[in-house]
């Protein structure tokens, strides 16, 4: 190997995933587009490249043609941006001169429309007026979609690759997650996110290493770059040495035999020492992932979120199609608890078209239950959905997003008329289903009391929980430092909830990433938190560490936890108490 | 090349509050498509084709500036006529 010492960049993040993983660098393009691949076409194939991408902007304009027609009426004046995006697929600058370059250069029609794209970009950027600057976007809107019918709707750019890869983005949505097959990838690196942001989740629930927050790794890593992903320590090395290659994989090597030693006895339940019992749950976002909760040992499902079948479509699901789906999940754990949560998102964004008129604070929105005592009929549609898989297991329901009690009351009497409707229409389903909300608004948790009148249980979403407590934006690098689950403010919160609970007489359950913290689960149990839902990767390490607990003990390492003024504190007052079972020699070396 | 003669242009200032951003530059290139010859549109000596939404774009015209119109044939008299009014009309806006 010729590669030098001096090679070698070390490149430090936050932890998104553990594990570790060796790769060659495969990076997804600023413009949010895949690298685009170059090759040259016989003089024969010209004219069917041509065609191919004429082809692929009639498919574009059929599309956009069909957005305008399936607008509704209130959004029909912001239609005219779709009209003119259609205008500029036609445009000369951007198609006469792609199907120039092809013509010329003898080069396939992704990289011709890459070419032009990249051409017209920078005569706007010295643009004075801002407004007219940002035009540019209506092209790069444009472009994208002609690049997308080029490569197909699955993006199969990056099915092209047949080696295995680490991917290197800016950011990554859910959606984008889902459009890639995630078989081909071994890690994620991300210029942008923390620990709780979507990409991290996602990668840690695939058991794929991912380290987030780098800053700058889009313009340090090359194509084709060797780089380790190690998410354990969040770091990440470009162009390693040899010497640093062989000691990664060992490190690897020891890592994995670690998760597998543990994995052995997490089909056993997780009790404590004194035997007390404590659920381990698996959340899951595609149906497809409960079969990872129960090889993983879970005891059942704590989270499923229903969002993923609204998103990229262009109307909503069906009653059948999400009633399939929950089934799916339902029919692998019949004796084990699913807990279904309704939908979480702004639907009408999800299914539609994004127009310009975004929302300035969408985590302060219309979303989830709001959302959906607006949106009754799609609300009812997945209700009868969910009460229809009941039938086929031990389903509850979980409202997201509550904030106060009328909320409640409200999406039960949907609930009721549901079921109502079903039973008129003879439909098979199952009523008595016990119904929970989402904890994660403050004013729920300062009038949990009254709230805990209607329901059967407390889901804590410590995601969110925090997020709206601290008034910190998860996503935001420059703020996940203070974003902080052992914050005091966050397990007072917590203690208010446990105690309402308590005194109600209902369940509280935990499905925020706190719940798959090794180094929380002290503080929960002490808690008295019934059920603890994660990643399905996280639950053989989770069930193994509560085994060695005692929940006796954990009570009263509550009380002085809640003496600590600071997160600095109770993180220090954890690892003094708890250090020897909680730290893991294999995560640091 | 055409005849000097044969040369019109107008020169027109820009209203709308704006610019002539994308929707602007398609209404503009939606007429000149229709023209039997060239029809440019010229910003401080810098002139583009109005067929192109992209290439009006690139001019930058934002509110207040002058441009001027030219056609290459007298028989496009109305496609000119017909910008003019609409950059006079800001565009609708």
């Amino acid at each position: 190997m010729q590669q030098k010492e001096s090679n070698e960049i070390i490149l430090t993040g936050i932890s998104g995933a553990p594990g570790i993983c060796i790769g060659k660098a495969y990076l997804v393009d600023k413009e949010g587009v895949d690298v685009v691949a170059k090759y040259h076409l016989k003089e024969s194939g010209i004219k069917k490249e041509v065609n191919r991408f004429k082809s692929a902007v009639q498919k574009a304009q059929k599309e956009l043609t069909r957005i305008i027609k399936e607008t509704p009426e209130e959004f029909k004046p912001h239609a005219y941006i779709i009209e003119t995006h259609i205008a500029l697929l036609k445009d000369k600058m951007l198609y006469g001169r792609t199907i120039d370059i092809i013509e010329k250069e003898g080069v396939n029609a992704e990289w011709a429309l890459k070419k032009v794209v990249s051409n017209v970009k920078p005569m706007f950027e010295s643009m004075s007026n801002s407004y007219l600057r940002d035009r540019s976007e209506d092209i790069t809107h444009v472009s994208d979609r002609i690049m997308k019918s080029l490569t197909g709707v699955e993006r199969i750019n990056i099915g092209e690759i047949n080696k295995k890869v680490i991917l290197v983005a800016v950011d990554l949505s859910p959606a984008e997650t889902i459009q890639i097959q995630l078989e081909r990838i071994k890690g994620f690196i991300t210029d942008r996110g923390g620990m709780a942001s979507h990409t991290s989740i996602i990668a840690r629930t695939l058991n794929i290493p991912a380290v987030m927050g780098l800053e700058r790794a889009t313009s340090i890593i090359r194509h084709d770059d060797i780089v380790i992903v190690d998410g354990t320590t969040g770091t990440v090395i470009v162009n390693p040495s040899e010497q640093t290659l062989i000691k990664t994989e060992k490190r690897k090597a020891r890592y994995e035999a670690y998760r597998s030693a543990i994995a052995r006895k997490s089909h056993l339940p997780a009790d404590t020492i004194d035997n007390f019992h404590l659920k381990i749950m698996g959340n899951i976002e595609l149906p497809e992932e409960v079969v990872s909760v129960f090889s993983y040992g879970g005891d059942g499902i704590g989270l499923y979120r229903t969002e993923f079948q609204y998103m990229r479509r262009l109307s909503f699901p069906t009653e059948e199609q999400l009633y399939e789906r929950y089934k799916d999940v339902v029919d692998v754990m019949p004796d084990k608890p699913v807990n279904i949560r309704t939908l979480d998102i702004n639907g009408d964004k999800a299914v539609q078209y994004a127009f310009d008129e975004e929302e300035a604070n969408p985590a302060l929105g219309l979303r989830a239950i709001r959302y959906c005592l607006k949106k009754t009929d799609v609300f009812k549609t997945q209700l009868r959905a969910i009460l229809r898989s009941a039938q086929h297991g031990d389903v509850r329901i979980i409202f997201p997003m509550i904030s106060n009690v009328e909320e409640v009351i409200e999406a039960k009497k949907l609930l009721g008329d549901a079921a109502e409707s079903l039973y008129k229409e003879g439909i098979p389903f199952r009523a008595d289903i016990p119904v929970g909300i989402m904890v994660e608004v403050p004013s729920a948790v300062i009038t949990a009391d009254v709230i805990a009148q209607e329901v059967d249980f407390f889901s804590v979403g410590t995601n969110d929980l925090i997020q709206y407590v601290m008034a910190i934006d998860r996503d935001n690098r420059h703020l996940a430092h203070l974003y902080h689950p052992m914050h005091p403010a966050v397990i007072r919160t917590l203690k208010t909830i446990c105690e309402v609970s308590h005194q109600a007489g209902i369940s509280t359950y935990m499905c925020g990433e706190m719940a798959g913290d090794p180094s929380s689960l002290p503080i929960l149990i002490g808690l008295g938190i019934n059920e603890l839902s994660m990643n399905p990767q996280s639950i053989p390490v989770i069930k193994s560490i509560v085994r060695t607990l005692k929940a006796e003990d954990t009570k009263g390492f509550l009380d002085e936890v809640l003496k600590q003024h600071t997160a600095t504190q109770i993180i220090k007052l954890t690892q003094e108490s708890y250090g020897s079972i909680l730290s893991d020699t294999l995560y640091s070396e | 090349m055409p005849k000097l003669s044969q040369i019109i242009s107008k020169k027109v200032t820009v209203i709308n509050e704006l610019g002539v951003h994308a929707r602007s530059a398609a209404m503009i290139a939606r007429i000149a498509k229709n023209a039997n010859a060239l029809v440019w549109i010229e910003k401080n000596g810098e002139r583009v084709d109005a067929t192109s939404i992209i290439d009006i774009l690139t001019l930058a015209c934002s509110k207040g500036t002058g441009v001027t119109i030219t056609i290459n044939d007298p028989a496009d008299k109305n496609i000119l006529d017909n910008i003019v009014r609409m950059f006079k009309e800001g565009f609708g806006e």
